[in-house]
């Protein structure tokens, strides 16, 4: 189970610190845009998933996993799969 | 780029070996302060060549959103960071700029070399799934453009000039022409080299022209002759260019000068024994001007320090000004060659020069030709007009600017 605080995580790791929000605040419904990350930003946090934690997400869920929620319940439903 | 209505340059700012912003590289310079040392960023140990001016006391991360950061090569951060630093030196704030006739012009020599190099160690050692998105635009000439751009949100033309060290004049003198046109109002420019890296180096080294001398106060020693080669060195500058009406309209606090004239040529191909391009960039740039030989105050030397290159640029100077016939300075000699950044920075501290009316010295190098009137040890106070700033990048590429005093 990859958890919201192993996202942050990852996040932080891959595409650098929000400068707009407290990632460790209540993000859970906050898009990725209103965090301040684009589509490469979420490329590189799905790579790093993919490597630290075995997750495969697709291409296509960068564009449909818009908030920190939907990438967990994806991710979770992925690895429980 | 004649007349009162040719643009003004309204800001300055700069990152260098020797220190980092306008006042303090400025006290730097006159000082006669290097920033060549042994290569300490990584262990040249094994490299023919140990010395090198990086760019050691700077941390981007005092200065940039944290999302920057894993995204930008560290030429990228010194850009971002000096435009910054230029901008609130001409009193603008971005935000209220027009944003579609402001545009962004720099030159770019080698790219994101360093970020390059790190994710090409990623996809040999572990394969491409650990190889940074990011990479796709880090590396790119275009990056700064693109990212000053971004990062203050200016909409209007933007472009890349690619000719080597030559290129940093090049990109301030279309800036120049672009705002002279009317097509931008505010223009950008400058350029930025962070290349001391291991790959960097060793696409650097088999040119056969950087030092190999360990000792870095005898590395770099331009018009010597013990001179034996160029030291690499890390950042560049960036120049605000104003439409000289809007400039007066708001009221900017201080006018650097202008770009009087400007002119590229490149050199004949080897073997044809026709003489190398320089002297005729000299002219035209004059020309341009409507300036002669005997107006110019200054020449900030290319500098090769490379024998047969200072032997070409000391006849070309003699060509055109006569022997001894204009103070010649480099003070890259504190700071390395910076390639994409040279021609950016050799401006920036060339305007510091007419402002302060005080020629900054060339260090190093103990003595030059009789035919070359070249500022050593000490700056030299002078009353400044005009200086003229040349460079060489290698493959051919010859520039050279006229500044004036507004």
């Amino acid at each position: 189970m990859l958890s919201l605080e192993q996202l942050v995580q990852a996040l932080r790791k891959s595409a650098g610190d929000s400068d707009v929000a407290d990632l460790d605040g209540d993000i859970l419904d906050l898009t990725y845009d209103d965090l301040g990350y684009d589509s490469l930003a979420l490329l590189e946090l799905f790579a790093t998933l993919k490597r630290d934690h075995g997750i495969e997400l697709s291409d296509d869920d960068i564009f449909e996993l818009k908030t920190p929620r939907a990438t967990l319940a994806a991710a979770n439903g992925k690895a429980a799969a | 780029m004649t007349g009162t209505a040719s643009p003004w340059i309204t800001g300055l700012g700069v990152i260098a070996a020797n220190a980092s912003g306008k006042k303090a590289y400025w006290e730097s310079v006159l000082e006669g302060r290097s920033g060549l040392r042994t290569i300490s960023s990584f262990d040249a140990g094994g490299y023919p060549v140990r010395v090198a001016g990086e760019v050691l006391d700077f941390d981007a991360g005092q200065h940039l959103p944290r999302r920057l950061l894993p995204q930008t090569d560290r030429m990228t951060q010194h850009a971002l960071v000096a435009t910054d630093w230029a901008l609130a030196d001409a009193g603008l704030t971005p935000s209220e700029l027009d944003d579609c006739s402001t545009g962004v012009i720099t030159a770019s020599a080698s790219g994101g070399f360093e970020f390059g190099q790190r994710e090409l160690q990623k996809l040999w050692r572990t394969g491409p799934a650990e190889v940074s998105a990011y990479q796709s635009f880090a590396w790119f000439y275009a990056v700064n453009t693109g990212q000053i751009s971004i990062r203050n949100g200016f909409r209007g033309h933007s472009s890349v000039m690619v000719a080597e060290q030559a290129g940093g004049l090049d990109a301030a003198a279309e800036a120049v022409r672009l705002v002279a046109k009317g097509t931008l109002r505010t223009a950008i420019t400058g350029g930025f080299e962070a290349s001391v890296c291991p790959w960097g180096l060793v696409a650097q080294i088999p040119s056969g022209l950087l030092s190999t001398e360990e000792d870095p106060r005898r590395a770099y020693l331009p018009f010597d002759p013990d001179a034996a080669g160029w030291v690499p060195g890390e950042g560049g500058a960036t120049l605000v260019v104003e439409d000289a009406d809007r400039a007066r309209a708001r009221g900017a606090g201080r006018v650097y000068g202008r770009i009087a004239g400007h002119a590229s040529t490149f050199d004949p191909r080897p073997g044809l024994g026709r003489p190398p391009g320089l002297a005729r960039a000299i002219r035209l740039a004059l020309d341009e001007a409507r300036l002669s030989p005997e107006d110019v105050d200054v020449v900030f030397a290319d500098a090769a320090g490379v024998p047969e290159q200072d032997r070409a640029e000391v006849e070309a100077l003699a060509r055109v000004f006569g022997p001894a016939g204009v103070p010649v300075t480099a003070p890259k000699s504190m700071t390395g060659r910076l390639y994409a950044g040279g021609g950016a920075l050799d401006m920036a501290t060339a305007l510091l020069a007419l402002e302060h009316g005080v020629i900054p010295p060339t260090t190093g190098t103990a003595s030059a030709p009789p035919e070359l009137d070249l500022v050593l040890g000490q700056p030299r106070e002078t009353p400044l007009t005009t200086a003229l700033v040349v460079a060489r990048g290698t493959g051919g590429f010859n520039s050279a600017v006229v500044l004036s005093r507004v």
